[in-house]
């Protein structure tokens, strides 16, 4: 018997100059006369940007110290920030009772943590605590007035804080509402249906600046005298009411997407309307719309700042409000992109997130 | 116990349905008995997924009387949701929930609609995997597996709810050749447990194994309907000849 001892042949050398640094940039940006041309040209602009903005916002500029007078090398003058800060974050929250959002934010956060770390178990605990003990706890936290906490009005709210309770009780609000409208839109009964359409058409079609206006001057006026329920609330509802419409829309194409087979083979296992719902076609719907759900998540996060027509001054508001103060004044600039700072983390993230979600619950190659 | 002693499965009396003005369904009459099987087969938009969905309400008939394992089938949600427990289906496509695992398909229905426990409903859904030979692919998802397991996963989705009655509409016309006789094999073995069958299938050898009946049909009517024996060798109508010979021909 032989034995065949094979060496394996040896593998064929790379073709030349597609791998390395020099290789990926002649494939991908010299490759012809026309990119090499738009490559120059574009990196002549993004440098020639880059380099004041660089030079301005942290060569030259200024970050300790407590009044304008400290800011004379002539770049940002991050100090406006800084003083400002504990405000930005807290509007005018009592200093004394601040340590109750930062409790708020951090239960928050360890909760946030927890559900989206794979490896830690007791997800569904940890989810009905999030859904419903955290807002309560955050509730009486916030607003007080219970278990020897001062109350604090909502009219000291402000800052990040407010923006966050605004985007986050909304969030929370609308995409049920959103999944409830859209699931009555498509509705066999034909009143369900009806005002479903009705509701979803007509938040649809007013601006939310409208909505807001509307809910804190002309409700009171519809309300007997004396009733008068907390600006913040009727922000949030109308908040909440307008993107619910706007989610609704965007479930309902999921729901469009969902293959006949899927519902009829619910129903031939005797799966009722909300079990087929619950089980089978929901979870199939949200998954393919994560994308335009978290899309109407970041653009409400963003529009959370159109609560400043109502007198509530959430983040961007209250930089507005430090930046015109006399001291202050010429500080705009700065102000403007801490705001558009934190916004953008925010928003960023929520979309980091919605890829790493849509990634994870791929189930097909 | 009344049910048990019911010889009948299925009545269908002089059932008729329209889509619009077209008239899908026409004077269909029908006796099957428990643990009878039927091999329904005929040109293609002929009625016949159309009959065999109204015997589990997933379309309505306008018409005449569908009585099911003794319940009738009328508005009564109840009944509804009674029969759809007892009657199993199985699709052209499969029809599989993409998004849950072969063993989590196979439980839905068990722990959701009759209540049972996941551990219960797991041992029984493996029960079942192993009988259609695919326990291995349990925790796959349906997307990795071929057209050939994925019906027969489909299959024992079905079995997991206990249905006294199953309706097969076209299983293997979606598959590739190589894979229809592994499902075929599966139905022989399940028409040999005694399950009471409807397969609209035009897999002529299916038919002539176990099928009691073969039903041709034809423009909603039901055309001829005798054991395989009498309907292959000497077909009555003219339109059953033409069938058979355009089916058998290739
Ligand atoms: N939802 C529907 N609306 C209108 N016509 C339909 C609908 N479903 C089926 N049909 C028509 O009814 C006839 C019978 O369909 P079907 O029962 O699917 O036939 P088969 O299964 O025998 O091929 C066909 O002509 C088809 O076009
Ligand atoms: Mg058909």
């Amino acid at each position: 018997m032989a034995i065949i001892v094979q060496s394996p042949s040896p593998s064929l050398p790379p073709p030349a100059n597609t791998t390395g640094l020099m290789g990926w940039m002649r494939q991908n940006l010299f490759s012809t006369v026309g990119n090499s041309l738009l490559t120059v040209v574009l990196f002549v602009g993004i440098v020639s940007l880059l380099i004041p903005l660089v030079q301005w916002a942290f060569i030259d500029a200024d970050w300790v110290g407590t009044t304008r007078d400290d800011c004379k090398s002539g770049g940002a003058c991050w100090v406006f920030v800084n003083v400002h800060f504990q405000q930005f974050m807290y509007g005018l929250y009592p200093e004394a009772e601040r340590w109750r959002v930062s409790l708020v934010a951090v239960i928050l956060v360890i909760t946030l943590a927890a559900l989206m770390i794979p490896k830690i178990p007791g997800k569904k605990y940890i989810g009905i605590f999030a859904l419903f003990f955290f807002p309560i706890v955050a509730f009486y936290l916030l607003v007080g007035n219970r278990f020897g906490l001062p109350h604090v009005e909502t009219n000291l709210w402000g800052g990040l804080m407010l923006t966050l309770v605004i985007a986050i009780v909304g969030i929370v609000a609308a995409l049920p509402l959103g999944i409830l409208l859209a699931l009555g839109r498509r509705s066999k009964m034909p009143i369900v249906r009806s005002v479903c359409i009705a509701f979803i058409e007509i938040w649809r079609g007013v601006p939310l600046i409208t909505v807001l206006f509307m809910s804190s001057v002309m409700l009171p006026l519809f309300l007997p005298e004396g009733m008068d329920f907390d600006k913040l609330l009727r922000a949030l509802v109308g908040i909440t009411l307008f993107q619910s419409a706007y989610m609704a829309e965007v479930i309902r194409g999921g729901l469009q997407a969902i293959p006949k087979g899927q519902y009829e083979a619910a129903s031939a296992l005797g799966l009722n309307y909300w079990q087929s719902m619950y089980k089978v076609i929901l979870p199939q719907a949200l998954k393919m719309v994560i994308p335009g759900i978290v899309n109407t998540f970041i653009s409400l996060f963003k529009d959370t700042s159109l609560v400043l027509i109502i007198g509530l001054f959430d983040l961007l508001a209250i930089v507005q409000a430090a930046f015109s103060n006399p001291k202050w004044l010429g500080f705009a600039v700065e102000g403007y992109v801490f705001a558009a700072l934190v916004f953008w983390i925010f928003c960023f993230s929520m979309s980091r997130y919605s890829q790493h979600l849509e990634h994870k619950l791929r189930t097909t190659h | 116990m009344e049910q048990e002693k019911n010889p009948i499965a299925i009545t269908l009396r002089e059932v008729n349905k329209w889509y619009g003005e077209f008239h899908v369904l026409k004077n269909l009459n029908l006796d099957v008995s428990r643990g009878e099987r039927i091999v329904i087969c005929g040109p293609s938009g002929s009625g016949k997924s159309t009959m065999i969905r109204c015997i589990n309400r997933l379309e309505e008939h306008q018409k005449g009387q569908i009585i099911v394992d003794g319940i009738e089938l009328n508005n009564d949600i109840k009944n509804i949701d009674q029969i759809r427990r007892e009657v199993g289906m199985v699709f052209q496509h499969f029809n599989l929930f993409p998004h849950l695992t072969v063993l989590e398909n196979c439980c839905l229905a068990p722990m959701w609609v009759r209540k049972i426990p996941r551990k219960e409903a797991e041992a029984t859904a493996m029960e079942y995997l192993e009988r259609v030979k695919i326990p291995h692919q349990a925790k796959k998802f349906p997307g990795q597996l071929s057209g050939g397991q994925q019906q027969r996963v489909a299959i024992a989705r079905s079995l997991c709810m206990k249905p006294r009655i199953m309706l097969f509409d076209e299983p293997t016309s979606a598959l590739d050749p190589e894979m229809i006789k592994e499902v075929l094999d599966t139905m022989i073995e399940l028409a040999e447990s005694g399950m009471t069958m409807l397969c609209v299938t035009h897999e002529m050898g299916f038919a002539k194994t176990v099928a009691d009946r073969v039903i041709f049909m034809d423009g909603g009517e039901i055309i001829e309907m005798n054991p395989p024996d009498e309907f292959f060798n000497h077909p009555q109508h003219e339109r059953t000849q033409l069938f058979l010979s355009q089916i058998l021909a290739h």
